[in-house]
């Protein structure tokens, strides 16, 4: 059996499971897609072609000696360029970091996902410190639209959407600070998901915003983001964000009916700032699950100031003796934001935590009386690359930073979202499936059910 | 002339012994004054004196 591009992780673990497939074959399977497209792509800034192929061939050799293989065995899968790899420098899609030693340990993650069987074919793209929306990268070049080449590919897990949109490997992982998983998975058409604040360890991964950051898997199937995702739950005592709850399995639970759940469209500033295949895409997902309620989130913009200077301000402290001693070791935009940053007065950021403390309990009341609320990813399809304004609302306003004004003020207090794919005509566009805290369950289900229903998927890549 | 903003980009630039060359100047310039913006958005929100700060956030 050969593997198809498209081929789903659970398809490929399914078959390397049951001896139709070895894993070696369906890693030369990604290794080969790699080295045809990511020419283009730009997605990888490392492939890890031996590592890969030395994990392969033990699992095939547990599968020859009859030992039980994890739920993802053989399922080939990349990483954005801030886990920490064994062996590689953690860049961060910077060029100061080239400088670190190699990681001396795979990032807590990669550990799980390889547990289960996966195995890590490289690192991928990403903006510089994971401070972007766009997927460029001055050092590296952009990561680009596997749809069309010569846009977004959205960031700053640009690499990350870049890589799965275009089939490249089923699953990839990355962070989402901001919307840094949801916008690339939107502009690329795939599914994300960026689980509850301290739900996945952050352990040996390089940060940005500690009281924002967040990991989380991209696939090409809802079944395939609770696969990985599902892998990868549990506490970690090396990150003290991570939550002590216990495993939440999320597969076994994706077949069950949606019809019991309060599902609400989420108003005001939801609504506003939006071209019209934001406007259709919500549409679609909501007329399909027959969604007419629309519930304001109070003060939804503020909450995305709020995060933007908790952003900047905290980015700015990481960042401080390297802005002093290699200012011109940056991409000039990334400096020139965080020293902007660190001049912000402190009373401003204190104001942005206590308006958070606020804005948490308005939510909470909010998922008192619905269980999930939908909201675009992105006001718009992918911009082309190097694009600096768009007229939103009749107002010219900057493309960086305002790709993500929708999923600022969600990741702000730390829901759980997946976002799911629209397969709009010419480019696809993505909408958030926002869940009460820890619901990520919740989530997943709706994404389920309207993929089931052929509403979302993941477009084949147009542009490769 | 100066503009409004200078004066305290070069005093804090000073006393963090941050870096700010005249090349910079404008787009930290920019990018500061829409973070003040926005932290003034959030400035003017009232608040009850009694709200915590989330600065270790809980979900």
């Amino acid at each position: 059996m050969t593997t198809k591009p498209e081929m789903t992780a659970a398809g490929i673990a399914s078959a390397v499971a049951g001896g139709k497939m070895s894993a070696l074959d369906a890693t030369e399977a990604a290794l080969a897609r790699v080295k045809q497209h990511d020419g283009v792509l730009n997605s990888f800034t490392d492939v890890t072609a031996d590592r890969a192929r030395a994990k392969a061939r033990a699992i095939d050799a547990d599968i020859a000696a009859g030992k039980k293989v994890g739920p993802l065995a053989g399922v080939p899968f990349a990483v954005k360029n801030l886990f920490d790899v064994a062996g590689l420098p953690t860049r961060a899609g910077s060029k100061i970091n080239r400088d670190l030693a190699p990681a001396k340990r795979d990032a807590t993650l990669i550990e799980r996902m390889e547990a289960a069987g996966a195995v890590l074919v490289g690192a991928l793209n990403m903006g510089e410190y994971a401070y972007d929306f766009t997927g460029e990268n001055v050092h590296d070049g952009p990561s680009r639209n596997p749809h069309d080449t010569t846009r977004m590919s959205g960031g700053s897990s640009g690499g990350s959407g870049s890589a799965v949109g275009g089939a490249l490997v089923p699953i990839a992982l990355g962070s989402d600070t901001n919307g840094s998983i949801r916008v690339p998975s939107s502009f690329c058409g795939i599914f994300g998901l960026k689980p509850t604040y301290g739900r996945l360890s952050r352990a040996r991964s390089f940060p940005f915003v500690a009281s924002l950051d967040h990991l989380g898997p991209f696939a090409r199937s809802v079944t395939d983001l609770a696969l990985a995702y599902d892998a990868m739950q549990g506490p970690d005592a090396d990150d003290c964000a991570c939550t002590t709850r216990g495993l939440e399995p999320t597969l076994p639970l994706l077949a069950n009916r949606v019809s019991d759940l309060r599902i609400a469209i989420a108003g005001g500033h939801f609504q506003k700032n939006v071209f019209p295949e934001a406007v259709e895409a919500v549409s679609r997902v909501a007329k399909a699950l027959g969604v007419t309620k629309v519930v304001d989130v109070p003060e939804a913009a503020r909450a995305r100031a709020a995060a933007y200077v908790i952003t900047t301000t905290e980015g700015a402290s990481l960042h401080l003796d390297r802005l002093r001693k290699r200012p011109n070791d940056f991409d000039p935009a990334v400096r020139d934001r965080l020293i902007a940053g660190a001049m912000v007065p402190a009373s401003l950021v204190d104001r942005a935590q206590k308006f958070r403390h606020w804005y948490r309990a308005q939510l909470a009341e909010i998922f008192r009386s619905v269980d999930v609320l939908i909201a675009p990813a992105t006001p718009c399809t992918a911009p082309k690359l190097g694009q600096v304004n768009f007229n939103l609302d009749g107002v010219e306003l900057p493309v960086r930073a305002n790709i993500g004004i929708h999923t600022q003020p969600i990741s702000f207090i730390g829901l759980p979202v997946v976002a799911v794919p629209v397969p709009l005509e010419p480019l696809p566009i993505g909408v958030q499936i926002i869940a009460a805290p820890w619901r990520e369950d919740i989530a997943l289900r709706v994404a389920h059910v309207l993929e089931k229903m052929g509403v979302v998927s993941a477009p084949s890549p147009r542009g490769i | 002339m100066a503009e409004p903003l200078d004066n305290y980009i070069d005093a804090v630039s000073k006393a963090l012994a941050l870096p700010v060359e005249e090349a910079w100047r404008p787009a930290v310039r920019a990018n500061l004054e829409v973070s003040l913006r926005l932290g003034r958005m959030v400035d003017v929100f009232a608040l009850p004196d009694e709200t915590e700060p989330a600065p270790i956030f809980t979900a």
